[in-house]
């Protein structure tokens, strides 16, 4: 099914008005100017469906489902139709032996300008063994499909940070995308899993461009991941009252106050859930009731329990029992050594008689 | 590390380690302090109403006569600072949520903008005080690198958490971060500085005070 996209879109029943005005929202969500939208369609609508080939390693197939069930009815989910998307295990029909070639072909045709997706962590020890594919190690994997890749794309957080698989204490040695290729442009698009309308975005503006969106410096395209949920979060004036809900049923959360003390990560966490939200505008977890996790931030899994106060300490009194008797120890030691100088010193004291001074 | 990694970090090792300093530190002065002991005075007490450990405790917090003119910046600063340190460290409402944390112990906060006035208040106050002692000749002559250092540390959390709260300069997370790890160096240098007059203070005051008593001086 090659040929420029529009003809594609236009068989599937979706008209260039739609079309257009899919390419301006895009444009104004990545916050580029209006003119960028026309760009972006004329540019998608020429190009030919360019080569994706998606690379499943230690993940949990959420970032899939995320990207495929929530949207599909959506025009974002036709377009991701739209792309070439030679090899991914969960939704190509082929399998074994097919599957395979598949990929090698789609590497060999496209040599040098393929799209490379990948999500999930790639664990490095036991050399590798931990995660195979057709017998082979997901590095091996990695490395090959990266030589002849324009660009990659680290879709979701273990792909980009190491994710749940890197959670203390790592047993799989996971590492991320970046932590292996060094030589390729990457663009990370955390999350857990990441929004869609992010992972088209991206995509569209690679299509229109050739290359990739303005990134953090955490290699995440800044247009989704440039402000805090904190700062977008439409509950945050309750934040600034200083009105907080204390448990997951008082009145405070009933009346849809700030989730803070009930261990909210929005303060810290990058990322356009509060604006974009999640199942096509529906709802975002924040909107539902519960406090962000931090699911776009590295280590997030590790960063001190999802229900405690960032403000709160983690655990301040592990070693405190023990110090305060190591201390103890410490006191009445030096006490008794500086009883003991004291009595070496009255013990060394020479009482001084007149017939001393006489002398 | 970023800033979130930094952040996992002083709220969990970092301040277990810190925690740990400050109770080990704390336990053991007080043991090495108060067990040294005292030769006994065997001279007959001599007494004047007013001579006694207990007056001294309280005396102490009141400039003697005359003083008050001669040092306004030590006294008025010095009061200034220490109020507004109490009103943040136990009205705050975070610091609150802290200590009940802690503790289960918990009272309500003051409102945040009172705090933030505390907080400004307290940073100017301390900073006339450090400008006093560069410009007073006799001052500068008496510090030692300690009187700086522990002026430094005590700053320190005042001031990153007044910005973490305001959003200045540095983002919240970085910030708040960064406002921890000085609560904590805080906490290691307090034991093992003469910032551990908080916790000796009353004490030796009233030692004094004791020993003058049973001379009949009343100071």
């Amino acid at each position: 099914m090659q040929g420029p996209l529009i003809d594609t879109l236009v068989r599937q029943g979706v008209s260039r008005r739609t079309f257009l005005k899919y390419c301006a929202t895009l444009a104004s969500m990545m916050a580029l100017p209006p003119t960028a939208g026309l760009a972006m369609a004329e540019a998608m609508a020429a190009s030919r469906r360019p080569s994706v080939i998606w690379l499943p390693f230690q993940e949990c197939t959420g970032c899939t489902e995320s990207i495929t069930r929530s949207h599909s009815p959506t025009i974002e989910g036709m377009i991701f139709d739209m792309i070439s998307l030679d090899y991914q295990e969960t939704l190509m029909a082929a399998a074994g032996f097919q599957a395979e070639e598949a990929l090698h072909n789609a590497m060999k045709d496209n040599y040098g300008k393929y799209l490379l997706i990948v999500d999930g962590s790639i664990p490095l020890g036991v050399d590798g063994a931990y995660s195979c594919i057709a017998g082979r190690s997901n590095l091996d994997l990695l490395k090959e499909a990266a030589k002849g890749a324009a660009a990659i794309v680290a879709m979701g957080s273990c792909a980009s940070f190491g994710g749940i698989p890197k959670a203390n204490p790592n047993p799989t040695g996971a590492v991320s995308v970046s932590d292996v290729i060094k030589d390729k442009p990457i663009v990370n698009i955390p999350g857990c899993p990441p929004i869609p309308v992010v992972m088209t975005g991206v995509l569209a503006h690679y299509l229109t461009f050739g290359k990739l969106p303005e990134l953090d410096d955490k290699g995440r395209p800044k247009a989704f991941y440039g402000e805090t949920i904190h700062d977008r979060c439409y509950r945050r004036p309750f934040y600034d009252q200083g009105k907080f809900a204390k448990t997951f049923d008082d009145e405070g959360a009933r009346n849809g106050w700030c989730l803070f003390e009930l261990g909210c990560k929005g303060p810290v966490t990058h990322n356009a859930c509060a604006t974009t939200k999640w199942n096509g505008g529906t709802s975002w977890p924040v909107e539902s009731g519960h406090g962000c996790l931090g699911c776009s931030e590295p280590d997030f899994w590790d960063a001190g329990g999802f229900y405690k106060a960032l403000s709160m300490p983690a655990d301040p009194l592990k070693i405190a029992a023990a110090a305060a008797v190591v201390g103890a120890g410490a006191g009445v030691a030096v006490s008794f050594a500086n009883r003991a100088k004291k009595s070496a010193a009255k013990a060394a004291h020479e009482t001084t008689t007149l017939a001393d001074l006489e002398k | 590390m970023n800033e979130l990694q930094l952040l996992t970090w002083v709220r969990g090792p970092g301040l277990d380690f810190a925690v740990g300093i400050f109770l080990l530190g704390v336990v053991w002065r007080l043991f090495e302090i108060y067990s040294l002991g005292r030769k006994k005075d065997l001279s007959a007490p001599r007494h004047t109403s007013g001579a006694s450990g207990w007056h001294t405790v309280f005396r102490r917090s009141l400039p003697p006569p005359g003083m008050l003119k001669r040092s306004p910046v030590s006294y008025i600063g010095g009061y200034l600072f220490h109020i507004g340190l109490a009103v943040i460290v136990f009205g705050f409402a975070p610091h609150i949520l802290l200590i009940k944390s802690l503790s289960g112990l918990s009272w309500p906060g003051l409102p945040s903008q009172f705090v933030d006035l505390a907080a400004v208040v307290t940073m100017a106050a301390m900073l006339v005080v450090l400008f006093d002692r560069i410009n007073k000749p006799v001052k500068r002559f008496l510090s030692t690198f300690e009187d700086w250092f522990t002026w430094t540390v005590t700053f320190l959390p005042v001031l990153t958490g007044w910005m973490a709260v305001q959003h200045l300069l540095l983002p919240y997370t970085t910030m708040l971060a960064l406002h921890i790890l000085s609560v904590e160096i805080l906490l290691v240098v307090l034991p093992f500085s003469k910032l551990f007059h908080a916790f000796t203070l009353f004490g030796s005051r009233w030692y004094n005070g004791r020993v003058n008593g049973h001379k009949g001086v009343p100071v």
